[in-house]
């Protein structure tokens, strides 16, 4: 018999450790025969499962699975007693029917090992048929088989863009010079989105690998992996798979035994969020400020260091080796006609059950939100959900089933982008969210091209009014027209697509900028400037908390009498309202 | 200082010369990248000062003022943002008695640093207060684990 405990980080701060002391105290004083393991605790950024029902505890008994949840120390007596000794399933804590449909509609190709293996041993990834593909693509394969096959499987850039993976590799394989160069981009700066995070923690050899096919396949000699300074987990795991990948000859000079000599370098990215855009990226691995270049000469003909260069996505690259192993066929199987495979999406906000997914291209929103996602946390209503971060948009409930590919999304207003999906409910004003991720492309445009660099700070400002109280009846048309200019006129995809959360807002949400501006009322209650604030005197115990944080005098009152705000004096900055314990604070 | 400076301008020079690097390793040895380093590296490597800070002052992950010695982290990334991560920030300024863009305690012990996202986007919002994580957070813990660090200071 074996038990195991998630002691994943969500399975230890919902009291994993405990738990699993419990067992084994229990079966120390029961004398049963049992084995207790830890689930995913080499895996320290979760387990990819569902982490919303910790502690999780599965018991294996007589070749059957049985899993548990909410499981707390003083449940284990009982588990021990009636299902180890006795035999029998304690039904009453049994997972319901959530955790099967979390995980009925996943499929798992990228994550498949991710919290499954020890990241940081390389037998544990050849145990699992790691570096197959690769020793095969170099004893027996063409560099033109393998980019014909990723033609074939329909694999589409992950990381945003969505252009043909396959096609990208032949013109990289096409282009002349002696020296060519292959990126990983793990440069994952949406805030909102982990996934290349977690393949690269929770499997960094299939991303090895995937870089190893794709460097044969355009005969690259070179490689470098540009990864975020901020994710020093990644960068530490990353470093050692590339020792011990080198240590068996599968990096380096003539690997796998064969006369193709690659090697792959780490970039430590400085933070700035352009430099996933590929012209920036080249820039900021060449020592300098990251910014875009107008294209064409495309990087395929001249990238770093002037020489071809093939940038693709971790999620992308972590495909490879499954393609190469099961088929184009197999992978094709997945999605739809135009959108192939699968897709990480990081699913986050308002929801019950939010991580990491890998969904089937083409599954439909409702399903993710409702079916896996388990529907919104507080019981409120669904409101939107804004996928692809400052270049997408968001997608209203009304078009929950919409199907979740590239084109759908286009057409929709929004991107596939990396798969950052936030879940929105009745609490989340729309206004202030396009705000958001204007605020956020604003302070990271560049600077190059006026177009982004001005446009968006208007943008800001426009927003800004509006969610202070004072906007104005035309400034809809002002932000559309804006918007308009920055989109067709900026120099690259940043600029091009920062415009996309306001547009996509104002298509479906309208009615809200309408009650920002012409109401002044935010009917989220989110918008500070907008609201007005009062103390319920039967409500408060005047306890002097909000006294003391008024930065701006406007709250008085003496001991054991209720608080009063004067409105002439507050400022609306809420603070008040935040340190209130008894709810006596109240907005409109 | 100095001499720790002439080291990695030879590792600098060893490597190839890559200026976001010898910035990179400037930071991680002094927390901050002082003037003098930079003169120093001008005037040894030849390269104009002002590309040094124009590298410098391009990337969020520099800094040219030196940071307290302890590091309270608030995650403003999407998840965290529609999550409540404004109100924390402003409880813990008010805690650190932090005016306008102002980062770092007049004592110099404590910074509060805000980044665009942390990756732990299904425990939002997020609070690191030197490296240890905590997910869910709400005003009150985060002021709870600031008293705490301050006690131990």
């Amino acid at each position: 018999m074996i038990i195991r405990v998630c002691m994943g980080p969500a399975g230890i701060a919902a009291g994993g450790k405990q738990v699993l002391d419990a067992f084994n105290a229990e079966l120390g004083r029961t004398q049963v025969a049992a084995k207790v393991l830890e689930n995913c605790s080499s895996h320290q950024v979760g387990c990819l499962g569902l982490c919303a029902r910790d502690v999780l505890v599965e018991v294996h008994r007589d070749g059957t699975k049985t899993v548990y949840q909410y499981v707390k120390p003083d449940m284990v007596a009982r588990i021990v007693q009636e299902h180890l000794i006795g035999g029998k399933v304690v039904k009453d804590w049994l997972v319901d029917a959530a955790y099967d449909s979390f995980y009925r509609k996943q499929v798992k190709v990228v994550l498949a090992d991710c919290g499954r293996i020890d990241p940081e041993s390389i037998d544990a990834y050849e145990s699992v048929k790691g570096y197959e593909a690769a020793r095969d693509v170099l004893a027996s394969r063409t560099p033109e088989e393998i980019i014909e096959e990723i033609k074939m499987s329909g694999l589409r850039g992950r990381g945003g863009a969505g252009f043909p993976t396959g096609l990208k590799w032949e013109l990289g394989r096409k282009a002349k010079s002696d020296v060519k160069y292959i990126i990983c981009n793990a440069d994952e700066g949406d805030p909102g989105a982990f996934m290349d995070r977690a393949v690269i923690e929770g499997s960094p050899h299939a991303v090895i690998e995937g870089m190893i096919i794709g460097a044969y396949a355009i005969q690259a000699g070179h490689g470098y992996v540009y990864i975020r300074a901020e994710y020093p987990l990644a960068v530490e795991r990353l470093r050692m798979a590339l020792d011990q990948a080198r240590s068996r000859g599968y990096l380096g000079k003539g690997i796998f035994r064969s006369k193709f000599d690659f090697d792959i370098k780490i970039k430590l990215g400085a933070g700035a969020f352009v430099c996933g855009e590929e012209t920036a990226l080249i820039a900021s691995i060449e020592g300098q400020r990251g910014m875009p270049r107008p294209k064409p000469p495309f990087p395929v003909n001249k990238g770093l260091w002037q020489k071809p260069t093939v940038i693709n996505n971790v999620e992308t690259l972590a495909n490879i080796p499954h393609i190469i192993r099961n088929g184009c066929g197999w992978y094709a199987g997945f999605g739809t006609e135009r959108s192939r495979g699968t897709k990480v999406f990081a699913l986050t906000g308002k929801i019950k059950n939010p991580g990491l997914i890998e969904v089937p291209m083409g599954i439909t929103l409702r399903e993710i939100i409702e079916e896996i996602g388990g529907g919104i946390e507080s019981g409120k209503p669904f409101k939107a959900v804004q996928t692809g971060g400052p270049s997408g948009g968001c997608i209203p409930a009304s078009m929950m089933d919409i199907t979740m590919d590239y084109e759908a999304l286009a057409k929709a207003g929004s991107i596939v982008g990396s798969g950052g999906m936030i879940v929105l409910d009745a609490d989340d004003c729309m206004v202030n969210v396009a705000k958001y991720f204007v605020q956020f492309t604003q302070a990271e445009s560049c600077g190059k091209c006026v177009p982004c660099r001005v446009g968006t700070k208007r943008l800001l400002e426009t927003l800004e009014r509006i969610t202070s109280g004072k906007g104005s009846p035309n400034d809809i048309e002002l932000l559309e027209e804006l918007s308009g200019g920055i989109k067709s006129l900026s120099l690259c995809g940043l600029g091009q697509t920062a415009p996309n959360p306001v547009l996509s807002t104002i298509k479906y949400f309208r009615d809200e900028y309408d009650a920002h501006i012409r109401d002044r009322k935010c009917p989220a209650k989110v918008c500070k400037g907008l609201l007005t604030y009062s103390i319920d005197a039967a409500k408060c115990k005047a306890c002097g908390s909000c006294l003391k944080a008024c930065p701006s005098g406007a709250v008085s009152g003496e001991k054991k009498k209720p608080h009063k705000i004067d409105p002439a004096k507050c400022v609306r900055c809420g603070a008040c309202f935040d340190v209130c314990k008894f709810g006596a604070v109240e907005r409109e | 200082m100095e001499s720790r400076l002439r080291e990695l301008i030879e590792r600098h020079r060893e490597t190839g010369g890559n200026i976001i690097s010898l910035l990179q390793d400037t930071q991680e040895a002094f927390g901050y990248i002082p003037r003098d380093a930079v003169m120093l590296f001008s005037r040894e490597l030849g390269i104009a000062a002002s590309r040094f800070y124009g590298v410098a002052t391009f990337y969020a992950q520099f800094r040219l003022k030196p940071v307290g010695r302890h590091k309270v982290t608030a995650c403003c990334g999407t998840a965290c943002h529609v999550r409540g991560a404004d109100r924390i920030i402003s409880g813990i300024q008010r805690e650190l008695h932090l005016a306008g863009e102002q980062d770092t305690t007049d004592d110099g012990l404590i910074t509060l640093d805000k980044v665009a996202c942390l990756g732990f986007c299904s425990f939002a919002p997020v609070v690191l207060v030197d490296g240890a994580v905590h997910g869910k957070a709400t005003t009150d813990i985060a002021i709870r684990e600031i008293k705490n660090l301050r006690k131990k200071i």
